[in-house]
C-alpha cells in the first residue's frame, strides 16, 4: 500500500481519515482505467464540445493592448463556457467518471457558487442527485448562484461552522463523504485535497492550455511570453499553465487574492503570507497561525477566499517555475471595471485579479511580446457585490 | 510492550476523550483527575484544531470554545506536566496533523516524551502517510495509534500488523458523535485484526450508554467515549468534573 504517487515535490499526499482511504483508492483505480480509454475520452470530448461549447475562444484584446501600450494581449475566454466558468471542464470529467464507477450522487463544495452550479448542471444532465455545501456567508454574497443550483435540482446546504466560507464548505463536504461513500462521489472543485484529486482536476482543466497553445500558434506562430491566471485552490491556473510547464520561455504567473493587502490579516494570499502545513488532505502552503490553526482568510472574491493552494502550485513555486503575486480587492475591482469598459467583457471578480496584474506588467513588455490572460469566468454573479463595494445598493 | 498496551492487560478498558481547554484548562485538569479517579484506564487529550474534519458538531463545538478561550499547544503541554504530578494512567494526544507539523514534528514528539504523553492519535494521517511522523515516534518512544474504519476491508491486515499501543476501531461511517445504533459488524473486523496482531482493539465513535459500551467491549478490548463526555461539559461547564466522574464510573462498571 505504499504510495509513491500523488506528490509534487514534497507537496500533496493523502492526509485523510482512514474511512475515506478505500474511496480515494477506488477513485484512482477508476481514473487510471478510464483516462486513456478511447470511449471515455470520446464521450468527454463530445460533452466538452457539444454541451459546454468548447473550444473556448482565444480573443485578441485590441483595445486593451493599445491602451496599455505594451504586450499583445489575448484573453482565454473560459467565461464563455456553459455555466459561465472553467469549472464545467472538471465537473463534466468527474461526473462522467463517477457515472462509470456506478455512483448515483454527487456532492461538492463551492465558494463563489460557480463550481456548485457546474456540479448541479452535470448532475441534472446525467441524472444524478446532487448536494452542494456552501458557506453561509457565501450564500449571502452569491444568492443568485444559490438559486441557480436549486433550479438545477440540487440541494444547497449552508455551512455555518468556522468562517462560513469555502474552507468550511470543503470540511463539511469531506465530513459528508465519510458518512456516505458507496453511492456518492465527492466532486472536488479545485486542484487540491488528497491524491488523486489534484491530478484528476488538473488533467480535466489542462484542456485550457492545450487549446491556448494551438490557438496562439495559429494566430501568432509562436508560444506566448506570459500566461496569467488567478489562483485560489488553483484549478484554472494549473489548467492554463500545464501544457507550458516544459517551455521555460513562457512565464507563468498566478495571481492570488490579497484582500485588503498582504500586510493585513484580511488576506487570502497563501504564497505571500502562508507557510508549509498539512490540511484538507494535502501538504502545501496554508495561511495559519504559529500553532497551525488555519487562518480566517478574506477576499472580496468568494472563489479565491481559501487559506491554501493546490500542491502542484506549491511545487511550481518551490522550483521557481511559476510566479505567484498578490492582487488586492481594490486592484481587482478596478480591473473588473476596466475590462468591462475597455473590451465590453465583464469578468468574474476572481479573473479580474489576473487582469489587474496584467495591467501592471503589460506596459513594461515589448509590443512584439504576447500575453495570455485566462478569464476563468464571467462576472454577472459579482455585479451586486461590486456595486456594494462602490457604495451603490442594487437589488437583484 | 508499551504502557498503553499494558493497560489492556487488566480487563476491558474505558477510554475517555476530553478536549483540552473546553471551557478552560483548569476544568480540563479537574475533569481528567475525576475521570482517572473513577476508573478511566486511558485519557485521550484533544488538542483543539480550527478545522477538525473528522469531528461531528459536538466535538467541533468543543474545539471552537477551547480556541476562543485562548488555549495553545504550549499551554496544553504545561497542563500535562501538572497532571503528571499525580495522574499515572496512560495519556495520549488526539489532534490533527497540522498541529504537530506546524510545531515542528520533532519538537512536538520530543515534548510528548518529556511530559509523559504515551501516544498520538492523528485521524488525518492514514497508513500511507504515517512515515511523516512514525520515525520520530519510534525515536522518542511515543506510540502512533492507527485507526481502522468500517470501510477498511482489505487494509485491516496491513494496518493491524504494524499497529502500536492500541488499535482504534471506528464503529461507524461518518464523523464523531453519539449514535442510537451501531450496525457495523465489529466482531468480524476484530477477528481479522486478531489473525494478524496481538494489538488491543478499542472501539470508538457513537458510544454513549453503558449498554453500548458493554456491547462494544464484548467484541473488543475496550470502549472510547468522546462526544458524550463533551456534552456533560457543555451542560455543566466549570462544574463538570464530578458529573464526568459519575459518568465514567457508570461506564467502567458496565465493562467490569
Amino acid at each position: 500500500m505504499t504510495n509513491p504517487r500523488g506528490r509534487f515535490g514534497i507537496h500533496g499526499g493523502q492526509y485523510i481519515p482512514e474511512t475515506l482511504m478505500n474511496a480515494v483508492i477506488e477513485l484512482e483505480a477508476a481514473y487510471d482505467r478510464y483516462k486513456e480509454d478511447p470511449d471515455f475520452n470520446r464521450e468527454l470530448t463530445e460533452l466538452f464540445n457539444e454541451y459546454a461549447g468548447r473550444p473556448s475562444r482565444l480573443y485578441y484584446a485590441a483595445k486593451m493592448t493599445e491602451d496599455l501600450g505594451g504586450a499583445k494581449i489575448y484573453l482565454k475566454r473560459e467565461d464563455l463556457n456553459h455555466t459561465g466558468a472553467h469549472k464545467i471542464n472538471n465537473v463534466l470529467g468527474q461526473a462522467l467518471l463517477a457515472k462509470k464507477m456506478g455512483k448515483t450522487r454527487l456532492i461538492a463544495e463551492t465558494g463563489a457558487g460557480q463550481h456548485g452550479v457546474a456540479t448541479a448542471t452535470a448532475a441534472a444532465l446525467m441524472g444524478m442527485s446532487c448536494v452542494v455545501f456552501m458557506g453561509e456567508e457565501d450564500t449571502r454574497r452569491q444568492a443568485l448562484n444559490v438559486y441557480r443550483m436549486k433550479l438545477l435540482g440540487a440541494e444547497v446546504v449552508p455551512v455555518t461552522t468556522g468562517t462560513a466560507t469555502l474552507k468550511d464548505a470543503v470540511s463539511e463536504a469531506m465530513r459528508e463523504w465519510t458518512s456516505r461513500i458507496s453511492d456518492t462521489h465527492y466532486c472536488l472543485g479545485s486542484v487540491m485535497g488528497p491524491h488523486p484529486f489534484p491530478t484528476i482536476v488538473r488533467d480535466f482543466q489542462a484542456v485550457i492550455s492545450r487549446e491556448i497553445r494551438e490557438q496562439v500558434m495559429e494566430k501568432e506562430g509562436r508560444l506566448p511570453d506570459v500566461v496569467l491566471a488567478c489562483v485560489g485552490g488553483g484549478s484554472n491556473a494549473i489548467g492554463s499553465f500545464y501544457h507550458f510547464i516544459q517551455d521555460p520561455s513562457v512565464r507563468l504567473i498566478g495571481c492570488e487574492a490579497a484582500g485588503r493587502g498582504v500586510d493585513t490579516f484580511e488576506t487570502a494570499a497563501t504564497i505571500a503570507t502562508g507557510r508549509l502545513g498539512i490540511f484538507h488532505g494535502m501538504k502545501s502552503y496554508f495561511c495559519q497561525d504559529e500553532y497551525g490553526q488555519i487562518a480566517p482568510v478574506y477576499s472580496i472574491s468568494a472563489g479565491l477566499d481559501y487559506p491554501g493552494i493546490g500542491p502542484e502550485h506549491a511545487y511550481l513555486h518551490d522550483i521557481g517555475r511559476a510566479e505567484y503575486v498578490p492582487v488586492t480587492d481594490e486592484e481587482a475591482v478596478c480591473a473588473f471595471e476596466y475590462l468591462a469598459k475597455t473590451e465590453g467583457i465583464i469578468p468574474a471578480i476572481e479573473s479580474a485579479h489576473a487582469v489587474a496584474h496584467a495591467m501592471k506588467i503589460a506596459p513594461q513588455m515589448g509590443k512584439d511580446q504576447v500575453m495570455v490572460i485566462t478569464i476563468s469566468g464571467r462576472g454577472d454573479k459579482d455585479c451586486a457585490a461590486i456595486a456594494r463595494y462602490r457604495g451603490e445598493d442594487i437589488r437583484e | 510492550m508499551s504502557k498503553i498496551h499494558q493497560t489492556f492487560e487488566s480487563g476491558k478498558a474505558f477510554i475517555a476523550f476530553i478536549t483540552c481547554g473546553d471551557p478552560d484548562l483548569e476544568t480540563t485538569a479537574a475533569v481528567v483527575r475525576s475521570a482517572a479517579a473513577n476508573g478511566a484506564d486511558l485519557i485521550e487529550l484533544g488538542i483543539p484544531f480550527s478545522d477538525p474534519t473528522a469531528e461531528g458538531p459536538v466535538i467541533q463545538g468543543a474545539n471552537l470554545r477551547a480556541l476562543q478561550g485562548g488555549v495553545t499547544t504550549d499551554k496544553i503541554f504545561d497542563l500535562v506536566r501538572e497532571l503528571r504530578e499525580d495522574v499515572s494512567i496512560p495519556m495520549v494526544f488526539m489532534t490533527y496533523a497540522n498541529v504537530v507539523y506546524s510545531y515542528e514534528a520533532e519538537r512536538f514528539i520530543r515534548t510528548c516524551r518529556e511530559i509523559g504523553i504515551d501516544g498520538l492519535i492523528l485521524p488525518d494521517v492514514p497508513f500511507e502517510e504515517k512515515e511523516e511522523f512514525l520515525p520520530l515516534c519510534h525515536q522518542y518512544g511515543v506510540d502512533l495509534v492507527s485507526l481502522i474504519a468500517p470501510t477498511s476491508e482489505n487494509r485491516i491486515a496491513d494496518i493491524a500488523a504494524e499497529a502500536e499501543g492500541f488499535l482504534y476501531i471506528v464503529s461507524s461511517l461518518g464523523v464523531t458523535g453519539t449514535r442510537s445504533e451501531i450496525t457495523t459488524d465489529l466482531a468480524s473486523i476484530v477477528s481479522v485484526v486478531r489473525r494478524h496482531s496481538k494489538i488491543p482493539c478499542a472501539v470508538g465513535f457513537g458510544i454513549s450508554t453503558p449498554e453500548q459500551a458493554r456491547k462494544m467491549a464484548d467484541v473488543s478490548d475496550g470502549a472510547i467515549v468522546g462526544s458524550a463526555i463533551i456534552k456533560i461539559l457543555e451542560q455543566y461547564g466549570r462544574d463538570a468534573a464530578p458529573e464526568v466522574g459519575k459518568y465514567v464510573r457508570s461506564m467502567k462498571d458496565a465493562l467490569r
